[in-house]
């Protein structure tokens, strides 16, 4: 009865939200205003600085809120367990794919909402003029940064073109960046590439073109340039997430055990079965080969699809498409490895952002996850992960990626970054863990129960913390119950046949 | 003098016949969800099976009612009377075509092994699987869910415990099956159990004339 009435309520819920979800998202929405008619807009700029200045005349008390967010400081407070509160951001990151940002912001500022920044420590970030505003705004989809200028615009563009066709913004305008972070499209997250600036619907059924066409911030929720939602390998604390349930609620389903599983199981977890479904992400990445030269020369392997397997500048690489995610336990805090943190066990590949959570913890629930592993370089001495100098605008500052000499990039790079070098060089294991959030599938395709509930492949298989009906069984009570079966057939199957017998030769005698 | 009595009732019949599909149902579509074997597809192996649970509920209800208010419940008190010689029989007597050592009339319908064995399953495995089965759908964890009071942290000892009456019901319903064959006849146990009427030796036929006791016999329907 109980089941049956949930089952009544969750399916007339159910129809009415996600229909005011689907006649939400249906409408329309147009500019409120046309840039291009704004005096103030109709001018030659000839710095982007000065298109800054034009848009703050406007929109006064913006650029503070900018100053005050992350994409600009690259850092934000972080309560990270065992440790306190850290700074943490791109500025100190180590992660598993460019190592870090310090040192190499001339390259990596590409992706900075700001003009000019040629090292972190000495940018300026209190000058609002160096704020990018239209690598955000743009409209026109013409606006692009210049490589390895420190963030500023490519020298060719119309700035007054974009300048006056500004607005909210769209996929692109994220896409720019988020699709391509570790150098290239759909390296670092796996469920953000490319494929989703227009995407179909087996891609993803929010985002799809031919469907609700969704942007970005239609889930990253904005109020004041405070963008809700974001990425583990720089944050730590339950807080900022976007979640399914901001939309659709805790129940959804027409199933009440369905229903059930929403306790412990992330949405995510049955509902994207698959990443990386239209271009290959990157899984492994092997720094230790890097350096290599052809004829004095660094060169690159691609494989079929054009993916590099091998740069001189960055060692080996492994793809993969399709991909099935990995699973963990996830209550919203992750701990993070920081340059300078000794690594004591080196046999065990390092966790460079462990996400936190467990079968009993109540917060807790499964998540899909990437996996990326890699091969980085290490101070076996100190026991510290090296912030190698990767970039450098000329040859002979000691920058890998025109040098080619480990020992000389780590000793630059930690003498950047004010740690210790011993000199000597090793390559140990990391991992990174990117929760896998986006190509939701359409609810035809989701993981089917029997994916997780089988004993043989589980995709569940790596979490053992807990009793999974159709995976877990006690090896006791499964041998004794069929033992026991054999036992009463084999007892029957004799008894029956020496009855049989004698009632043979009984008649028989007669 | 052999008659014939109409021993199990409508109701009875009916009960036993929709038990015998429940446990069978429940069977499939619980060791599917076990991870023994796929057929229905798994989710609609569970959706089936709490539907099955429930069906298998209301008939409990109903069988139980039905006991207290006909008093048949008094049909499976155990007895250690004719136990020995009912085991006997089994082991011995059944090849040497030796008759049945209790003799089955309308007030005792079941001999001394079925008393015990019915007990076993009334008191011990079918509560156990009801028990167990109600707190794998209501346990509430953690700290959401149905019912407050069934908080629990998992389900691992209310699965083995459903896993493993499973497993002695399956026993029973194979020896159940093979020993149906062993009435008076091969098949009288099963023709019973499907008209209701069964010929049994007329307790009364050697001291009443025929008239007399075929009236009796009609009272005691």
């Amino acid at each position: 009865m109980v089941s049956a009435i949930s089952i009544l309520t969750s399916k007339s819920t159910e129809q009415t939200k996600l229909e005011a979800l689907k006649e939400k998202f249906d409408k329309k929405t147009q500019q409120p205003v046309d840039h291009s008619q704004f005096a103030e807009l109709k001018k030659k700029f000839s710095t982007p600085q000065q298109v800054t200045e034009a848009c703050i005349v406007c929109h006064n008390g913006r650029a503070q809120e900018i100053m005050r967010s992350n994409h600009w400081n690259w850092e934000r407070a972080e309560y990270i367990k065992g440790r306190g509160i850290v700074y943490l951001g791109k500025k100190n990151a180590i992660n598993n794919f460019c190592i870090g940002t310090e040192g190499n912001e001339m390259s990596c500022a590409k992706c900075h909402v700001g003009y000019g920044m040629q090292s972190s420590k000495t940018f300026n970030y209190k000058d609002e003029s160096n704020i990018d505003c239209l690598v955000c705004h743009d409209n026109t989809e013409t606006y692009a940064k210049a490589q390895e200028k420190g963030g500023a615009p490519d020298p060719s563009l119309d700035l007054s073109l974009i300048a006056q066709h500004v607005g909210k913004p769209k996929r692109t305008n994220c896409g720019v960046c988020h699709f391509f972070g570790g150098g290239g499209n759909n390296v670092k997250h796996g469920d953000l590439e490319k494929a989703m600036f227009e995407p179909s619907k087996d891609v993803d059924v929010h985002m799809a073109v031919e469907e609700k066409n969704l942007q970005c911030v239609d889930c990253h929720k904005t109020e004041n340039h405070m963008i809700s939602g974001k990425m583990y390998s720089l944050s730590s604390m339950n807080r900022n997430r976007v979640l399914c349930e901001d939309c659709h609620n805790e129940s959804p389903h027409n199933d009440a055990i369905l229903n059930k599983h929403t306790l412990k199981v992330a949405c995510q977890t049955c509902h994207i079965p698959t990443y990386a479904k239209v271009n290959a992400t990157k899984v492994a990445w092997d720094w230790s080969s890097a350096g290599k030269l052809k004829d004095g020369k660094p060169f690159e392997i691609d494989d079929k699809e054009g993916n590099h397997t091998y740069l001189s500048i960055k060692g080996n690489f492994t793809w993969g498409k399709n991909l099935k995610p990995d699973y963990v336990w996830f209550n919203g805090t992750a701990g993070h490895y920081l340059l300078g943190d000794k690594v004591a066990d080196t046999t065990k590949p390092l966790v460079l952002n462990p996400l936190y959570g467990s079968y009993n913890d109540v917060n807790s629930k499964i998540i899909p996850v990437k996996i990326h592993r890699a091969r980085q370089p290490f101070d076996p001495v100190n026991a510290i992960i090296i912030q190698p100098k990767l970039y450098a605008e000329k040859k002979g500052e000691g920058a890998l990626w025109k040098d080619f000499n480990w020992e000389t990039a780590a000793e630059t790079g930690m003498k950047e970054v004010n740690l210790p070098f011993s000199g000597k060089i090793s390559f140990i294991r990391t991992e990174m863990y990117w929760p896998v959030n986006h190509m939701v599938a359409s609810k035809e395709n989701t993981v089917k129960c029997v994916e997780c509930h089988t004993r043989d492949n589980s995709r569940l298989a790596g979490l053992t913390d807990f009793y999974m009906p159709g995976r877990d069984y006690s090896m006791i009570i499964e041998t004794a119950g069929k033992a026991v079966l054999l036992l009463s057939f084999l007892l029957v199957l004799v008894h029956g046949g020496f009855r049989f017998y004698s009632s043979r030769s009984e008649k028989r005698k007669k | 003098m052999k008659k014939k009595f109409y021993i199990y009732r409508s109701f009875e019949r009916f009960w036993h016949w929709m038990q015998a599909l429940c446990i069978f149902f429940l069977a499939a579509t619980g060791f599917e969800i076990h991870g023994s074997f796929s057929f229905f597809g798994y989710q609609n192996a569970a959706k089936y099976h709490n539907i099955a649970a429930y069906t298998f509920i209301v008939l409990i209800v109903f069988a139980i009612f039905w006991h207290f208010t006909t008093g048949e419940w008094r049909q499976y008190l155990p007895t250690t009377e004719h136990l020995k010689s009912q085991i006997n029989y089994y082991l011995i007597g059944i090849f040497q075509n030796a008759p049945h050592p209790t003799k089955k009339t309308v007030l005792s319908k079941l001999n001394p092994l079925q008393k015990l064995t019915y007990l076993a399953l009334k008191i011990l495995v079918i509560p156990t699987m009801v028990i167990s089965g109600l707190l794998y759908m209501f346990y509430r964890y953690p700290q959401k869910g149905t019912i407050e009071g069934l908080n629990i942290g998992s389900i691992e000892v209310i699965a083995l415990f459903h896993t493993a009456a499973a497993f002695l019901l399956m026993a029973f319903v194979i020896v159940h099956l093979y020993l149906i064959t062993t009435g008076a006849t091969m098949t009288s146990n099963l023709k019973a159990m499907i008209t209701g009427y069964e010929e049994l030796e007329d307790p009364h036929a050697a001291h009443q004339p025929e008239a007399t006791s075929t009236i009796k016999t009609e009272l005691e329907v």
